[in-house]
């Protein structure tokens, strides 16, 4: 199965848990990624582009389901406004074991780092300025091989 | 040959517009040569445009790379590197 959300509204983890643990598998491995409060940011505004996100992101999904046999894999990913501390990100894979399940959750935090069209901008103090894309993101891409 | 182009982030910032339809002449026939080509409609399309390096770009939402053709392409989406996660 899989679970693709690009919203708005905030990511209610248990519900997402609940349903990535329905199946009865016997693993679900999972990553939440929060707007950092670091460096005096005072919010975080994400941009993507409708449609092609949604895309991606199924792709995604997909190829993580095929390469780690998964039962399911979910990818909620917020846009629009948000303040540190909230969640941005949450993706789960779940599967009849940990290995697979493991895997499969770094690999797709690192591809969707690379591979959906999602651009932060933050506000400082009341100025905004568009977070520059980092290089280690591209090698931590690399490292599941092929892609786009 | 008429083609939806979408800009996001600082390309349309820069630009103006999130997007517009465009027809580019029969040998503008890549994403490179229709950014050298969108370069010359304003000011911002310039300024956006300047550093073709710094820009990504899909076409009917698949991310191409900078030779990639545009022939019969329905959207083209022009973009700095994704910044998600």
């Amino acid at each position: 199965m899989i679970r693709v959300v690009v919203g708005r509204d905030p990511i209610d983890l248990a519900a997402e848990m609940a349903l990535a643990e329905r199946d009865r598998v016997g693993a679900v491995a999972t990553f939440t990624g929060l707007v950092r409060a670091d460096d005096g940011v005072g919010t975080l505004e994400l941009e993507h582009y409708p449609g092609a996100t949604e895309r991606a992101l199924e792709r995604l999904a997909g190829e993580a389901i095929a390469r780690w046999s998964l039962d399911a894999a979910t990818v909620i990913h917020r846009v629009g406004p948000m303040a540190p501390g909230e969640r941005i990100v949450f993706v789960a894979a779940a599967a009849a074991h940990r290995a697979a399940a493991l895997e499969a959750c770094a690999f797709l935090i690192d591809r969707l780092k690379t591979d959906a069209p999602f651009w932060k901008r933050d506000t400082r103090a009341g100025e905004g300025r568009w977070v520059e894309a980092k290089s280690g993101d591209d090698v931590a891409a690399a490292r599941w091989g092929g892609g786009r | 040959m008429t083609v939806r182009v979408l800009y996001f982030a600082w390309v349309r910032e820069a630009i103006g517009v999130g997007e517009e339809e465009v027809a580019p002449p029969a040998g503008v026939d890549t994403v490179a040569a229709l950014v050298g080509w969108l370069a010359g409609r304003s000011e911002g399309h310039a300024a956006a445009f300047a550093e073709p390096a710094r820009l990504r770009a899909a076409v009917d939402q698949d991310f191409v790379g900078r030779d990639a053709s545009i022939v019969g392409a329905r959207e083209i989406a022009i973009f700095p590197p994704v910044t998600g996660g």
